[in-house]
């Protein structure tokens, strides 16, 4: 199947550029050309990849090739510098409220995985920061949604706040404020229903729920598998919800994961956490450089590049 | 319904908006297919392929590269039959069994649900065996979907072998008189070895208890994947022998062009497209429909120029 990464890709290309000096034009439309193929391949959106290119040919262009490097290479560095710096800083943070409970809202599409990094954050604020976290189960919608819940809570042994299917979301989520004053429980992580960024009235349910809560973190929650997708869905959420942070699950796949830069290029939100398993202890910081040679496929040049 | 209207009407008006067929046209065919998922190497083939017609036929109005366009498209989807609809390999004098296999989170249990819906609205007798018996809540997930549509669902309880609960559900189609089995599995990425082994033995046992089942083998994918899914489709294919898709989420604004790909790759058809969270939901797969659909949004930005 093909589903080359960037080393194949660059291969011949690299091998032609053998001359020294500085990187000339010709060199640099060559390579831009797989570049774009690369990152489409990798399911990065085609317009943050048309902005990409032209970034990297503005750059590339004339630049003096170093000692150790070939033109090809020269262009690769940049590439990799570029997308690392587009990638963001490392952020795994969790905002504390000055005032517990610190209240934390996961949003998102269907299936993407919200329910179970709720769970996962949740062990993780528990573990790692010695809290006390209390899941909401605001999603009355999805079948057996709360059972999930529940039997999530259960094996991690936190405690779970329902109220049934029949009652409101938005009145869940302000009775489960009250409750964990009541039971002097520090976080607050509202599970929230899978819904369509185009879904005008859940989506309003979703700016309600913030608006009374007044949330310290709102994460989309976005499966790493999306492909061009991914910048309708977080640019409509980010804008509707001015989200604080993006995790990407299902990073254990064998995806590329190309969503990650599509959703720092439209919203310039840090991806904070990434879910590498269905198990509620597989939740990770997340990595941007990582991110960026797994997105080009391209572990084999950087290597070249260093012993270079 | 929106994706209802002719095929060669809507690529009317999509060529009617370009006159000339140069560099920009084929760009701008290129960018659309590619936003709709169409995996990328079939859009660089496909264009290159029509760009060189056009240059030996001396094409220079986009109205004259209509015919061409269309027939590309729905070539690689259905071999040149516009009109291909791939039914369900039904059983007609016994039990069918239709196992339902796929990633994390596309849609499987959903569909199942609807699906039965559909079943029972045809007048057949249909049973649920809830196979995923590792998510959290994924057998009370099934349970209300049997209770909604009135069908009965066989189960185990949480962390049970999914096997042995298959090989129950089959003794209860079959001591039950059901006329078709709709069985769940539990989601699992492609590339977790241990995960795709457990599911060959899941279809194994069925195999084992009905000659010539599972009738069909339904992978679902969801339409917001990228590239991804035909990786999927091929890995799981090599599993358990998919005979069909189910293509989610359609309701959205992803469009699921990788199932041209997986077409043209694997000749894998879709069956149904599932276009939201109700039972009522689930509709057969139009390839007409579908491949219009893939550029609707050039037609509409045109429009808006
Ligand atoms: N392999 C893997 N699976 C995951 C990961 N995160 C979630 N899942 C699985 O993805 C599926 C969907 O997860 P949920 O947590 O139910 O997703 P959700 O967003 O709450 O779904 P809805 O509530 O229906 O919108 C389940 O099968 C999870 O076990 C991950 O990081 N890796
Ligand atoms: N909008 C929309 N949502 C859908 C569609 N099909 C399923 N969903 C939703 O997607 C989410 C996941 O669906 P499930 O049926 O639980 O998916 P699954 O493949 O069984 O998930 P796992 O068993 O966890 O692997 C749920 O919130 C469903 O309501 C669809 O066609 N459109
Ligand atoms: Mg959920
Ligand atoms: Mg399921």
């Amino acid at each position: 199947m093909a589903f080359e990464g960037l080393a194949d890709r660059l291969q011949q290309t690299i091998k032609k550029m053998t001359g020294k000096g500085k990187v000339n034009e010709q060199d640099v439309k060559e390579m831009s050309r797989e570049v774009r193929l690369a990152l489409l391949e990798a399911d990065v959106n085609f317009k943050v990849v048309k902005d990409f290119v032209k970034k990297i040919r503005e750059r590339a262009v004339g630049t003096e090739v170093m000692e150790s490097l070939t033109p090809g290479q020269q262009v690769i560095k940049i590439v990799k510098e570029e997308l690392t710096l587009l990638m963001g800083g490392e952020q795994s943070k969790i905002a504390v409220a000055n005032r517990p409970p610190t209240v934390i809202m996961m949003v998102g599409l269907q299936g993407a995985g919200k329910t179970t990094t709720s769970g996962k954050l949740a062990n993780l604020l528990r573990k790692k920061h010695n809290r006390k976290p209390l899941l909401v189960a605001a999603d009355v919608y999805r079948p057996a949604a709360i059972d999930q819940l529940k039997t999530v809570g259960k094996q991690l042994n936190i405690p779970v706040f329902d109220k049934g299917t029949e009652a409101n979301p938005v009145d869940i989520a302000n009775e489960a404020i009250e409750y964990a004053k009541q039971e002097h429980l520090d976080y607050v992580i509202v599970d929230t229903a899978g819904r369509l960024h185009i879904d005008e009235q859940l989506m309003g349910e979703l700016t309600q729920i913030k608006a009374d809560l007044n949330p310290d973190e709102i994460f989309l929650v976005v499966d790493a598998m999306t492909g061009q997708d991914a910048v309708n869905v977080a640019e409509s959420f980010d804008q509707q919800l001015n989200v604080t942070g993006v995790i990407l699950t299902k990073l254990d796949g064998d995806t590329r994961g190309g969503a990650a830069l599509s959703i720092r290029a439209v919203t310039d939100k840090p991806i904070k956490f990434a879910g590498m398993g269905e198990k509620l202890d597989e939740l990770e910081a997340f990595h941007p450089e990582r991110m960026a040679s797994r997105i080009l496929g391209m572990g084999d040049v950087l290597t070249l590049i260093e012993k270079a | 319904s929106k994706t209802r209207s002719s095929f060669s009407a809507k690529l009317n008006d999509l060529v009617a908006r370009y006159r000339k067929v140069d560099e920009d046209f084929f760009e701008d065919l290129e960018e659309v297919l590619i936003s709709a998922d169409v995996g990328v190497n079939t859009v660089m083939e496909l264009v290159a392929e029509l760009e060189l017609e056009a240059k030996r036929q001396n094409i220079k109005d986009a109205i004259d590269l209509k015919e061409l366009i269309s027939e590309k498209l729905v070539e690689i989807y259905t071999d040149g039959d516009y009109t291909a609809e791939v039914p369900l390999n039904l059983n007609s004098a016994g039990l069918s069994v239709i196992l339902f296999v796929g990633v994390n989170g596309v849609g499987k249990t959903t569909s199942i649900g609807k699906l039965a819906y559909q079943l029972k609205q045809e007048g057949k007798k249909v049973l649920l065996v809830a196979g995923d018996t590792f998510r959290a809540g994924a057998i009370e997930q099934l349970g209300v979907w049997g209770e909604r549509i009135g069908v009965e669902v066989i189960k185990q309880s949480e962390g049970s072998d999914p096997a042995a609960v298959m090989y129950d559900g089959i003794q209860a189609a079959r001591s039950r008189g059901a006329d078709v089995l709709l069985c769940d599995t539990a989601g699992r990425l492609q590339n977790k070895v241990n995960l795709m082994n457990e599911l060959s033995k899941v279809k194994r046992v069925i195999e084992r208890e009905i000659p010539g089942a599972p009738h069909d083998v339904l992978l679902v994918l969801d339409a917001t994947t990228g590239q991804n899914a035909l990786v999927q489709a091929k890995t799981f294919s090599e599993t358990t022998d998919v005979t069909g898709i189910v293509l989610t989420k359609l309701d959205g604004t992803a469009k699921g062009g990788i199932v041209l790909a997986i077409r043209k790759e694997l000749n894998i058809p879709v069956k149904y497209v599932g276009l939201g969270e109700q039972m009522t939901d689930l509709e057969k797969f139009d390839p007409n429909a579908f491949v219009y659909g893939l550029f609707a949004d050039m037609v509409t930005e045109q429009q808006m120029d």
